[in-house]
């Protein structure tokens, strides 16, 4: 029983934990840039005040409108319930590998997708075709970034190329390790929709990427669309952090290695954020038509850590 | 015995159903006695699929005994088993769904040749997968091709119509004469040696003998599966032809070029060596990627379909292709899987590309076109059709929880499994493979956004779109069985793979793999490294779906919602032409991949006489170069020109110049007798 409760617990925290990394991030954007910046936790009073407020739908959208942000946020949680956060291996961890967790959150962004080009704007439209566009393009680095990290492990199982990388810590610095974690790296960007890829905090319909999708959504769904796609920044850092690095994961269930496990967690995702931060006050968003040259790097570097896991091996 | 039953009943009601076609006049009748001979026989045929693969039970008939048709041996075996499933659960919505869709053909086509020629199609492909020796498999073949033939000139007063059944009907008798000479080979001339024979004699042949076998087989069976760069005839028949029996031809006749590759190469040939896996799998990952690329720019909604399917044969094919490298080195298990994964896919595509098409039909049938650019907000008019839809796209998208990504799942872990080869050099084609897939599938996704979004969503661009109707009852019913297939098929996949290990059994080698590769309800990799369970995945999304309205319900979030104008940037009045279109869907993804498409582009602008500064109209025409058609077939048909002109001219009409052809022709004939 505990494992399970466990499981959605982890859940639970991430869904809790996902606004304030948002808000960690804008803010300390914001001093590196020399603004004061709004307080980290911001991200909750705005979720309060989304959820509080009416919905104003356009007349020209279907159910699929109404039904979409209800799919995206349950596929962000499912997804979360198949990342080993704080430990592994886990119950649900035979429910869903790797593949199924991309899959999943490419569902999202398929309905996602959908509903921006359901109100018949063109700015949806233009989301749309974008996210996509990125979306298809970092699909085969995610892939090979899975192959290389599944032939290491022997399995595609999250749990299983987590316990694999506790038991043998040599392998962390050999290069197919190093050049899968800046490949996933590269794709985390574009799928959460980060600097240079996309800007979060533009509403500027040159750059706008999945701003341009939900341009039309208000209230409680613009708030579960919101948090989900924060959700999804979540997992993509603690995919990065415990798959690659994955110390502080508890292997055993006892309180003390748990309590670890949480903070050494929040010191990951907290690193992360900081390396975003950073990242994005350096450099300028990319044109949208060079953004497949940023993704085509990041495959071939996965596929030298392939090919480097195959040789080495 | 039930099977017998189940075969014969099948076998009557096809045969039934062709003949009364024939004989009932027009109208309401004639739809009926289609339908229903085509719809008793595909009932048949999926239940007799069914208990074959469930009981695990083969069938031998032998018709030798009769005279009208002896020389013809049927036997079932579990492969073909799968495949009567496919056409029976295809079959069996075709037919339901031709009902309602051919009514719009009365009065203007033949309903009497299109309901023969349907249960013809289907008698054809029922005795192909039950052929046991190679006279009744190349006569099934014919007899496919041709009444498939026949139902793609429904339309035949149109041009466009008439163009694709010739391109159609001269590749499938290029690819019948290598089928042709494949058996010669095989079979020691004799047409009517068993399979059986074949498979013990295989072994006897040379290496190159087999090599020839095998490439015949492939160009054969390749040309009726739509592999590029034989799949130029595929994106032109299938569209022009009713859309039940694109379904048909899309979903079940192309499936028939997998099916007859597996039993020649894997039953037949009992595997070969590691390069006709690599070729196999090569074609299979190029098809995949090419396919979805040509759909993405296709805005015929039914050519868009066409070109998926050139892209799913390429997925199936890297299953097969994996397995036969597999095989080639005694991986047994692992070959298992591949095929496993391939012919799962084989006939999850045929559910949902079957079920994509009658509702494309369903949509062209309201708005009395195909081309997306003219539809749009079709999701509030018919309803049905675009649930329909949107269950298929997200299935052939590979979505969890659908049919797709269990199948897709499978074909990946196989390809995951390519650490085992012994040889690195081989090894790492399953990397290259695994991009491949991705971008395929990371495309598809784009393309059914597109398809769907452009279709069914947003305002109605033309008034045919804001009038359509939704379909009548036996279309919908025609679709929403194969959705339910779909749907039934993502969650079951723990029930259908051992039935697929059982299945392969004892082909080429494999071992009974029953245990290996579904635990619970899970998906297993080989010696369960891998697990994953898309039962309990649609299941916890379904949970998550529900608790989070509840949830919101009980923090009293606020439930209120009006309905508005869209945001417009404080413009007044939103029309159809702002509305993004397919083309501009498709744009970043044409200029990624311009290198391929080399798009052609002409503008012309027609300026006002006094300033050019005011524009009066503005033309764009856009085009991508067609390589195959410019570059391989192009020289293909000069050459067949050129040699025709010269054999025109012994043509002269005159009866005397005949008769002496006759005389020298008896002539060389009796002196090459006497010889």
């Amino acid at each position: 029983m505990t494992p399970y409760l466990l499981e959605i617990g982890q859940a639970l925290l991430a869904l809790l934990l996902a606004p304030g990394l948002v808000g960690f991030i804008r803010w300390f954007k914001a001093r590196l840039q020399g603004r004061r910046g709004a307080i980290p936790w911001q991200p909750y009073y705005d979720l309060r005040k989304l959820f509080g407020k009416e919905v104003v739908m356009s007349k020209n959208a279907s159910w699929l409108f109404r039904f979409a942000p209800y799919v995206i946020f349950a596929t962000a949680v499912a997804v979360t319930l198949l990342v080993p956060l704080v430990a592994a291996p886990l119950p649900f961890d035979a429910v869903g590998d790797l593949l199924a967790v991309v899959y999943l959150l490419l569902l999202g962004t398929f309905f996602l997708a959908l509903a921006g080009l359901d109100p018949g704007t063109s700015f949806g439209g233009m989301g749309a075709s974008r996210e996509m566009t990125v979306a298809a393009i970092a699909e085969p680095t995610i892939a090979l970034a899975i192959f290389g990290l599944a032939v290491g492990a022997g399995s595609t199982n999250l749990g299983r190329i987590v316990a694999q990388t506790l038991n043998h810590p040599g392998a962390v610095i050999n290069p197919g390790h190093l050049l899968g974690f800046t490949a996933l790296f590269i794709v985390m960007i574009a799928e959460t929709g980060r600097l240079p890829v996309d800007n979060p905090s533009t509403h500027l319909e040159l750059t706008m990427i999945h701003e341009a999708m939900i341009l039309e959504y208000s209230g409680r769904y613009l708030a579960l669309i919101e948090w989900a796609a924060a959700l999804k920044l979540l997992i993509f850092f603690s995919l990065l952090s415990n798959l690659f690095l994955p110390w502080g994961v508890a292997t055993a269930l006892t309180p003390g290695a748990l309590g670890v496990a949480a903070v050494a967690l929040m010191a990951k995702l907290v690193a992360l954020a900081a390396v975003v931060a950073v990242m994005e006050t350096r450099i300028a968003k990319l044109r949208l038509f060079r953004v497949p040259e940023l993704l085509g790097v990041s495959f071939v570097l996965a596929l030298l850590s392939v090919t480097s896991s195959f040789l080495l091996r | 015995m039930i099977q017998k039953t189940l075969f014969l009943v099948m076998i009557t009601a096809w045969i039934a159903g062709a003949a009364a076609s024939l004989v009932t006049g027009r109208g309401a009748i004639a739809r009926v006695v289609a339908a229903l001979g085509a719809g008793a026989g595909s009932a048949a045929c999926l239940l007799l699929g069914v208990t074959a693969l469930i009981t695990g039970q083969t069938l031998s008939l032998s018709l030798a005994q009769m005279p009208p048709v002896g020389g013809l041996m049927l036997r079932l075996d579990g492969l073909g088993a799968l495949f009567l499933v496919i056409i029976g659960l295809i079959g069996l919505a075709v037919a339901i769904y031709g009902f309602g869709y051919s009514a719009n053909y009365a009065g203007r086509y033949s309903l009497r040749t299109a309901g023969a020629m349907l249960n013809l199609l289907m008698l054809a492909l029922g005795l192909q997968v039950m052929a046991d020796n190679a006279l009744t498999f190349l006569i099934a073949w014919e007899a496919m091709s041709l009444s498939a033939y026949l139902l793609v000139l429904t339309e035949h007063d149109k041009a466009e119509t008439v163009r694709a059944a010739v391109w159609y009907i001269a590749m499938t008798h290029a690819g019948f004469a290598a089928l042709m000479a494949m058996f010669l080979l095989m079979s020691g001339s004799d047409l009517t040696t068993s399979f059986a024979a074949m498979r013990a004699n295989a072994a006897a042949l040379s290496p190159a003998a087999r090599n020839l076998v095998f490439l015949l087989a492939l160009f054969g069976f390749g040309t009726k599966a739509g592999v590029v760069p034989l799949h130029v005839w595929l994106p032109m028949a299938h569209p022009v032809a009713p859309s039940h029996v694109s379904a048909l031809m899309s979903g079940v006749v192309i499936k028939m070029g997998i099916y007859g590759l597996v039993r020649v190469a894997l039953d037949l040939l009992g595997g070969g060596p590691v390069w006709w896996g690599g070729v196999v799998l090569g074609i299979g990952a190029i098809s995949a990627l090419l396919g979805v690329l040509y759909a993405l720019m296709e805005h015929d909604l039914k050519r868009l379909l066409a070109y998926h399917s050139v892209e799913n044969i390429g997925i199936i094919l890297i299953g097969v292709g994996a397995g036969l490298i597999f095989h080639s080195y005694g991986l047994m298990p692992l070959a298992a899987l591949g095929f496993i994964g391939g012919l799962y896919h084989t006939l999850n595509h045929a559910t949902f590309k079957g079920l994509l098409f009658l509702c494309a039909g369903s949509v062209s049938h309201a708005t009395h076109t195909r081309n997306m650019e003219e539809m749009g907000g079709l999701i509030k008019r018919m309803p049905v059709t675009a649930l329909c839809f949107l269950i298929g796209a997200a299935a052939i998208s590979a979505l969890p929880p659908l049919n797709g990504f269990a199948s897709e799942w499978i074909v990946f872990q196989s390809l995951l499994e390519g650490v085992k080869i012994p040889k690195p050099e081989v090894a790492m084609i399953m990397p290259i493979a695994v991009g491949m897939l991705a971008l395929t599938g990371g495309l598809a996704v784009a393309c059914f956004v597109k398809a769907f979004g452009i279709t069914f969503l947003a305002i109605p661009r033309t008034q045919e779109a804001e009038h359509a109707e939704e379909a009548p009852l036996s279309m919908r019913a025609g679709m929403a069985l194969l959705a339910l297939a779909c749907v039934a098929l993502g969650l079951a996949p723990f029930a259908v793979v051992p039935m697929m290990s059982r299945m392969l059994a004892g082909l080429g080698g494999l071992p009974d793999t029953r245990a290996e590769f579904a635990r619970n309800l899970s998906l297993a990799a080989p010696n369960g490294s891998s697990l994953m369970s898309p039962t309990l995945v649609a299941a916890g999304l379904l949970i998550i779906l529900c608790l989070a309205p509840l949830v919101m319900l009980l923090l009293r979030v606020n439930r209120k919602l009006r309905v508005s104008e869209s945001w417009g940037c404080g413009r007044i009045g939103q029309t159809p032409r702002m509305e993004y279109t397919a083309t501009a869907f498709a744009e970043p993804l044409r200029r990624v991949f311009a290198e391929l498409y080399r798009p052609t582009k002409e503008l012309t602008i027609d300026f006002h006489p006094e300033s050019k500064y005011f524009v009066q109209s503005i033309e764009y025409r856009s085009e991508i170069t067609p390589w195959f058609e410019k570059y391989l077939y192009d020289p293909c048909l000069w050459f067949v020109r050129l040699i025709a002109a010269v054999v025109r001219r012994l043509q002269s009409g005159s009866l005397s110049a005949y008769l002496v052809y006759v005389a020298i022709a008896l002539l060389i004939l009796l002196l090459t007798a006497r010889m």
